[in-house]
């Protein structure tokens, strides 16, 4: 076991084991998920909640984990995204780059997702080299599709909220439908592909 | 078989066990929020523990229904009629082909469900009935004119159960993950202050005034990292007033978990009125 490990009991059943990263943490929760009986297996920016079974249950097997993670090969998705966000070119200059450039360099990376959270079908995406701050004030409504940065997070809004994240582009992929057999398209461990495309489907 | 709503005041929603396993992809388990209270409304109409029942919020409810059908209504005590004629609560009644059922607003508690034999038979979304009304996942609101199925009716009816769980004197507590960010330990300041049930509750949380939880000196002004939640998490937010989370929670939450409300005593937290006061003891 890492010695960075910690086993945290929340409540009679369920504990919260703390990892170094976001990285370790969906390496954890996907090596956990062959190897303890749980209810929910919830991977975040440094934790792992494992909800369902006893912090002794959870400790024992989390003992055996050497930090290797046996299913990095997660599907892959692609998504089209036409780069037009309103905070492309601003942010493009803040880091030093052109706005192809920028495009170039995202569309280039691999991206994981590490977790889910915040709406279902909304991942947090690791993999692109910057650290985007927050808008300053969010914006009252982000649209369903919208590509945006924080942190080092890249995000895909499933449907219209609130959103502080810097918006470089937009989808038409569906990130989230109930009557699909899985509804949410991206799921941790999920590799992502960004595809830029001068108009999405159904435009001209 | 249908059931046809009439008339509705309140937050009226469907819920069976909710959609627990879904976590990790940012789905709220949702849920019947009194759990005793809902199993045993299906029990008395003969229906499985899993059939969906209605979860009416401090409202009025009044269904119509095509055929006969058996009822029982449950949770926080209201009157209950079948074309005006007053029938017992907490007892199965036979509704006729197009007779009105209506449950009246409940002088206490706050939720109060009504099974149907045969479950009400919704589209399932990630295999639950429940609406959940953080992410909106599972079926719409219940709302007037709405025709809701039924499932076949297949159990016996049983006219008389096992009556509803005590009510518990405090609220039992359990530790939380995040007990060193206090001053103090936080199931002691919890258990020793007297709290008020605040107005914005919902099935989200129900939310709690009293006495602030600071945070240790350590800890203070520190931003956690957002974490997952589970049912039942005392989430203390900077103002230190807490927020026991309830079946429509969010998965993940960026405030220390002070503690853990014990599971048996969660349905207590589904029919506390607002300004009602709440104690806790530890485990």
């Amino acid at each position: 076991m890492s010695p960075a490990l910690s086993v945290r009991p929340f409540g009679a059943a369920a504990a919260l084991v703390e990892v170094a990263d976001a990285a370790s943490a969906l390496a954890l929760s996907l090596w956990l998920r062959e190897r303890i009986a749980a209810v929910d297996i919830v991977p975040a920016a440094s934790t792992v909640l494992i909800d369902g079974c006893t912090a002794a249950d959870v400790h024992a097997v989390v003992g055996h984990w050497t930090g290797e993670s046996d299913t990095v090969t997660g599907r892959l998705v692609e998504i089209p995204v036409v780069y037009d966000g309103p905070d492309l070119p601003s942010l493009a200059g803040r880091l030093d780059l052109s706005v192809a450039g920028l495009v170039a360099q995202h569309t280039a990376i691999e991206h994981v997702v590490a977790f889910c959270g915040f709406a279902p079908g909304f991942g947090y995406l690791q993999g692109s080299p910057w650290d985007v701050p927050r808008l300053a004030s969010p914006r009252a409504r982000v649209e369903p599709g919208s590509v945006g940065l924080a942190g080092t997070w890249t995000g895909v809004y499933p449907s219209a909220s609130p959103g502080g994240w810097q918006l470089i582009g937009r989808t038409d992929v569906a990130l989230w439908d109930p009557t699909r057999e899985s509804p949410a398209l991206l799921a941790p461990g999920t590799r992502v592909r960004f595809r830029a495309v001068d108009r999405l489907e159904g435009e001209r | 078989m249908t059931l046809t709503v009439v008339e509705v005041a309140g937050l009226v929603t469907v819920q069976d066990a909710g959609r627990p396993g879904y976590a990790h992809l940012g789905v709220p388990r949702a849920g019947w929020l009194d759990e005793p209270a809902a199993l045993l409304a299906n029990r008395l109409v003969g229906n499985d523990a899993s059939a969906a029942v209605l979860e009416v919020t401090l409202g009025t409810l009044s269904l119509r229904a095509d055929s006969p059908v058996w009822v029982a209504i449950t949770g926080a005590p209201c009157t209950v009629s079948i074309d005006g004629q007053a029938v017992a609560f907490s007892e199965a009644a036979r509704v006729p082909a197009g007779a009105v059922l209506r449950l009246g607003a409940p002088p206490s508690g706050v939720r109060t469900y009504a099974a149907a034999a045969g479950g009400f038979a919704v589209d399932p979304v990630l295999g639950s009935r429940s609406t959940d009304t953080l992410a909106w996942v599972g079926p719409p609101v219940v709302a007037p004119g709405q025709t809701l199925p039924l499932g076949e009716a297949a159990g016996e009816l049983h006219p008389l159960d096992t009556p509803r769980p005590p009510t518990p004197a405090a609220l039992r507590l359990l530790p939380g993950p995040r007990a060193d960010w206090f001053a103090g330990d936080p199931v002691a300041l919890l258990v020793g202050a007297k709290w008020s049930v605040g107005a914005a509750s919902n099935r989200v949380g129900l939310r709690l005034e009293g006495p602030a939880l600071r945070r240790a000196p350590a800890y203070d002004g520190r931003e956690l990292a957002s974490e997952g939640m589970v049912l039942g998490a005392v989430q203390v937010p900077p103002s230190g007033q807490p927020v026991v989370f309830l079946a429509d929670h969010p998965v993940t939450g960026g405030y220390p978990v002070a503690a853990v409300v014990h599971p048996d005593d969660l349905w207590m937290c589904a029919q506390l009125r607002p300004g009602e006061t709440v104690r806790f003891s530890r485990v």
